[in-house]
């Protein structure tokens, strides 16, 4: 696999991955009238005669894969992340609960989504698909993660919600560093005894950005992308306590998402001193990415003021 | 129509709804009402005309049975006992915990169920999906759906239907069972449904009407299902409580049992 010299969003790598993995027979690909925006739209045009478009009708979509996956095929069916939560019941009784393994993924995830407004910033889709046994649950950084990781879920036996993000990032695994991603397992970007910093999916550039500017100030901030929030990685969130403060990055809610998955495991395992930034219990609205990204406090500079916070508790 | 043993069916349906009534009542629970009404849908479909081994319920091209109306499962169980598959102490465990025999039929838990139902108005969605399956293997397998006619307000039946005749799926057969109740009354009380015909005939299904409680027109009308090569739906005429005088078009027993009293004088009606 190589990297992109452009980097793309993490939709692109969703689009990617179903081309790679064309060459198995199995792989079947479902849409609801956003292919071109999730990116099946590639697969569609090589391969029609597997690609099934069930027009503008989640729930329906949604045990049209199970039973295509009860007859041995690997359903990947996407929609935005927004609608996936309409299908959400349907995931449930008749995906998750029946072991049926389909892959759901929900594109345009999140704040960073824009200028379609509150309507389609989904901030719940992790929490609530983190709820449902057997789900596994995951949120790419960037296109080659995105890509490395939903072909890893080819072999996965377990059903899954993937969240990619609508804008590009920029790249933070080349091609073979994506390469070595594995479902379940954190990735450790940056080493720093003073704090930890987790953060997923587009938050992650951000995490980045604010090791920069701690670095600069003299503080060292472990950065782990916790790219599967479910089953979320509780020795790597252990062993990032050992830093004694941790901080946690999201474009979803607080409530449910990443942070929360974090504290579960530090309230039972190894307390510590944390703060989440993430959306605070409120909808979003149109604007740029940045603009709203920064109005919702999902910025670096803010990253890097809980760390600064933190440590002089 | 290839030979079938219609004294032999006739046999069958009694036993099975002799064991509907049994197991309800010894549950305390569960739903007698719609599963006599498609008692005889079931026995004439795993009697006459599916293609399904009851040596090996699992047989990968098997025909797919989707109840989608999952309260339903003593119909199920029943059927599936009197084919071997299921055993008179799987059916006494009735959903008691651990059993086999959940409230609601559950692929995960009994052999021979190939859908996990309970929330209405997924199976026909679950079918295409089947069906789908079924043309990319090039296998001539069918996929059957079982609905309840109050069932159909949900509107996900219709984003089936209208894929299904949208994805030119002709291997799938849906069955309505229009015993014209539902859970808290008759279905022009609760939500008039209309005329069920018309509106699959409009999604472009075939249809056929018959009286879904004789087994002769029952499995001749699947029989032709499987053979026209176009969705078909099949609207059957039933009665809720079919075979049970105190049960018979009566809202009370959907979902409720019957005394030791109502018991006695059902098994008596179905000797
Ligand atoms: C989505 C959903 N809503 C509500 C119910 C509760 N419920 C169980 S049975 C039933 C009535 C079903 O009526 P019908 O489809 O006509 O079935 P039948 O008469 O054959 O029993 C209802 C509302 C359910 N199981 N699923
Ligand atoms: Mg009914």
């Amino acid at each position: 696999m190589t990297g992109f010299a452009e980097p793309g969003a993490s939709r692109d790598g969703y689009g990617d991955a179903l081309l790679d993995m064309a060459g198995d027979e199995r792989v079947v690909v479902l849409e609801a009238d956003l292919g071109k925006s999730t990116k099946s739209c590639h697969f569609r045009a090589k391969y029609p005669e597997r690609t099934f478009c069930l027009g503008i009708a989640e729930q329906n979509m949604a045990l049209v894969g199970a039973g295509l996956a009860e007859s041995g095929k690997v359903p990947f069916a996407s929609t935005f992340a927004i609608f996936s939560e309409r299908a959400f019941e349907q995931f449930r009784n008749g995906i998750a609960r029946t072991e049926l393994v389909v892959h759901l993924c929900g594109s345009h995830g999140g704040m960073h989504t824009g200028q379609d407004g509150s309507s389609a910033q989904s901030t719940e889709d992790l929490g609530i698909f983190r709820t449902l046994p057997e789900v596994t649950v995951m949120t790419p950084s960037d296109r080659n993660s995105a890509r490395s990781l939903t072909r890893k879920l080819l072999d996965h036996p377990k059903p899954s919600y993937t969240r990619t993000a609508r804008n590009k990032t920029r790249e933070i695994y080349t091609g073979e560093e994506a390469e070595a991603l594995e479902i379940g397992k954190a990735s450790v970007l940056r080493d720093g005894a003073d704090a930890s910093i987790i953060a997923c999916g587009v938050m992650v550039e951000r995490a980045l950005e604010a090791a920069d500017r701690l670095a600069e100030r003299g503080v060292e901030a472990t950065v782990i992308d916790m790219h599967t929030i479910k089953p979320i990685d509780r020795e790597a969130i252990i062993r990032a306590a050992s830093s004694g403060a941790i901080v946690t990055a999201e474009d979803h809610s607080v409530i449910g998402g990443l942070g929360s998955a974090v504290a579960e495991v530090l309230a039972e395992e190894a307390p510590t001193m944390m703060r989440m930034i993430g959306v605070r219990d409120k909808f979003g609205e149109s604007g740029s990415p940045s603009d709203i990204m920064d109005k919702m406090g999902l910025t670096s500079e803010n990253i890097a003021s809980k760390v600064e916070d933190l440590l002089a508790k | 129509m290839p030979s079938v043993d219609l004294v032999e069916m006739g046999e069958s349906a009694k036993r099975c709804r002799r064991r509907i009534v049994d197991m309800v009542y010894k549950a305390q629970s569960g739903h007698p009402g719609g599963s006599l009404s498609c008692i005889d849908i079931l026995v004439s479909l795993y009697k006459g005309v599916m293609r399904f081994d009851p040596e090996n319920p699992e047989w990968d091209d098997r025909d797919r049975f989707i109840m989608s109306k999952g309260h339903a499962s003593p119909a199920v169980y029943s059927i599936l006992r009197d084919l071997n598959v299921l055993t008179d102490e799987d059916l006494d465990g009735f959903r008691s915990m651990g059993s086999v025999c959940q409230g609601h039929v559950d692929r995960k838990w009994t052999r021979g169920v190939d859908f996990s139902a309970g929330s209405l108005g997924m199976g026909l969605s679950f079918g295409l999906g089947s069906a789908l399956a079924a043309r990319l293997d090039g296998s001539d397998r069918h996929t059957w759906v079982l609905l309840g006619d109050g069932e159909i307000q949900e509107g996900q039946i219709w984003e089936a239907a209208m894929a299904t005749t949208h994805l030119e799926a002709g291997n799938i057969t849906a069955i309505v069972d229009k015993n014209r109740i539902q859970n808290d009354n008759f279905v022009d009380e609760q939500m008039r449904v209309g005329d069920i015909s018309s509106k699959f005939e409009s999604f472009g299904w075939e249809v056929i009407e018959v009286d879904g409680h004789s087994l002769s027109d029952v499995t001749a009308a699947l029989q032709r299902a499987r053979g026209s090569g176009v969705a078909t739906a099949i609207v059957a005429d039933t009665v809720k409580g079919k075979g049970v005088s105190f049960m018979e078009d009566n809202p009370a027993f959907h979902g409720a049992a019957p005394n030791a009293e109502q018991y006695a004088t059902a098994m008596e009606e179905l000797a």
